[in-house]
């Protein structure tokens, strides 16, 4: 579904990422970890199409995406929900959402999608006129969501989606990614919380410094020694 | 109440109006694309210019020729913004305000050499009313009540569709609107032409009011500025208030003292908001 081959990226002299690959199958659910400045924001936005790759090959579907900006990324399957949530603060929860379904495709079935978005997050129809900016983290999390899955995307890039929560909500948006592929959706995932990330993912990557240290099954990298010492603390 | 005060306040507000059209489109620039449009009143001059010379000296009739005005400066923004903005955008705010200041020069003695200083008038003269003894300018009543209607327009727009909730959120979150699908430089144009667009529309209420020679914005865009500024720049609903309370100061300063005196205490109140509220009146 999602492929990248030798992909270097990286702001101004500072190279962040250097010859990764990866691979994420339709309808699978894929995780990377590493630990703080490794690359993984770098790693989606370069995906997202945020940040020009420099180097490499990155493929949707088989076509060619390299060289697309995010907005038309958009129109090609992949939503991004970005690190720290990134919410329009002033506009109200509906506004985000119809502000996620801009493109034309989404459009056309805005109500739909709308009702069904409020259906997987029962809470967002409850704050429907909320301005966004005033809600909880954890609420603000599930827009974030929501926002992206406006757009009827293929794959749905999720960064740090843990980040700032309280345990319970952390739970609660790993639980999400569960019923988001019941949906038939690809997910890519960067997280830090190794532990629950790997209850979700089918395989997963190491990154650290950039690069690709490790890749494996979910179970397989439950059960690596490096792994549980290093990232989970066991 | 004394009754000339009251038609001194009545013609305010009527002069708010226009004004607050004005600061809208200003704002709304700034407020998305982070650009002050230094010459912006001046495209209301070229407004008022092309709405001279297609009604006086090419015969086409009033209505027609504002709409082409309203047209036309909504094609002029979009030129505006992809001569002179879009090759500055990433450049510090001090050329930004020299490349638009340079407009405002090149506009200005662009104008004189091809109109001259002449004053010209494309005379219309509309009546005076006489209401409850106090009189009120015909003009002015039709330019606040299509400067309103234009705001109330700009704002369902804004509100209900779909680019107009993009542009509200690019003001927002710069970057991340590419990742809803939005292409940045789009919206800009669009953002651009209504600005255009609304200078455009001054320019037909003003035309019915006031003479048109090449220096006729410096005598309302520093007034603007100073709008958009006290309301907090890129604040719309900030930007109209003021604009009352400016069109207020002017319109009763002028009835107690003179008009210069007026402009006077408008500045003056500016410069002493910008040491107690230098982020505007409704920064919160």
């Amino acid at each position: 579904m999602l492929s990248l081959a030798a992909v270097s990226a990286g702001y101004g002299s500072f190279q962040a990422l250097f010859d990764v690959s990866l691979d994420v199958s339709r309808g699978e659910a894929v995780g990377v970890i590493g630990p703080n400045g490794a690359g993984k924001t770098t790693l989606m936005r370069v995906i997202s199409g945020i940040i020009p790759m420099r180097q490499g090959t990155m493929t949707l579907e088989g076509r060619s995406i390299g060289e697309l900006p995010a907005h038309r990324m958009v129109e090609r399957g992949v939503a991004h929900v970005p690190e720290n949530r990134r919410l329009f603060p002033r506009l109200s929860v509906e506004e985000n959402l119809r502000i996620g379904a801009f493109i034309p495709a989404a459009r056309a079935g805005f109500q739909e999608r709308l009702a069904w978005v409020y259906d997987l997050f029962p809470r967002l129809k409850d704050r429907r006129s909320q301005v966004a900016g005033t809600m909880s983290g954890g609420e603000q999390q599930m827009c974030a969501i929501a926002r992206a899955l406006m757009s009827r995307p293929k794959v749905l890039l999720m960064d740090e989606p843990s980040a700032g929560l309280a345990p319970l909500v952390v739970q609660q948006v790993f639980d999400l990614v569960h019923r988001i592929r019941a949906e038939g959706l690809t997910v890519l995932i960067v997280e830090q919380n190794v532990q629950q990330v790997l209850e979700v993912v089918d395989r997963a990557y190491l990154l650290e410094v950039g690069a690709i240290k490790l890749a494996g099954t979910a179970a397989e990298l439950k059960g690596n020694s490096f792994i549980r010492e290093a990232y989970m603390g066991l | 109440m004394d009754i000339y005060l009251l038609e001194a306040i009545i013609n305010g507000v009527l002069l708010g109006g226009v004004l607050a059209l004005l600061a809208l489109g200003l704002n709304l620039i700034f407020g998305v694309i982070d650009v002050v449009w230094i010459a912006y009143a001046d495209i209301v001059m070229c407004g008022m210019y092309a709405i001279y010379f297609l009604d006086v000296q090419y015969g086409v009739p009033l209505p027609l020729a504002f709409l082409i005005a309203i047209v036309g400066m909504a094609g002029f923004g979009v030129l505006v913004h992809l001569l002179i903005i879009a090759p500055v955008l990433n450049s510090p705010p001090l050329n930004q305000l020299l490349a638009t200041g340079g407009l405002l020069f090149f506009l200005q003695s662009f104008a004189t050499l091809l109109f001259g200083t002449d004053f010209r008038n494309i005379g219309v003269r509309l009546p005076v009313l006489e209401i409850a003894s106090m009189y009120v300018s015909f003009a002015r009543l039709i330019a606040f009540g299509i400067a309103l209607i234009g705001a109330v327009a700009l704002y369902l727009f804004l509100k209900r569709s779909y680019i107009g909730t993009a542009i509200r959120a690019i003001a927002q979150d710069r970057e991340i609107v590419g990742l809803m699908g939005i292409d940045q430089r789009r919206i800009y144009f669009v953002v651009s032409a209504i600005g255009g667009a609304l200078a455009g529309l001054a320019a037909c209420l003003l035309a019915l009011q006031y003479d048109v020679h090449p220096f006729i914005g410096n005598t309302f865009g520093p007034v603007i500025f100073m709008i958009c500024v006290l309301g907090g720049l890129g604040n719309m609903i900030g930007g109209f208030v003021a604009s009352f309370i400016i069109s207020q100061i002017i319109a009763i300063g002028g009835y107690y003292w003179s008009t210069e005196l007026s402009y006077v205490f408008a500045f003056t109140l500016f410069i002493v908001m910008m040491f107690i509220r230098p982020r505007g009146l409704f920064a919160s």
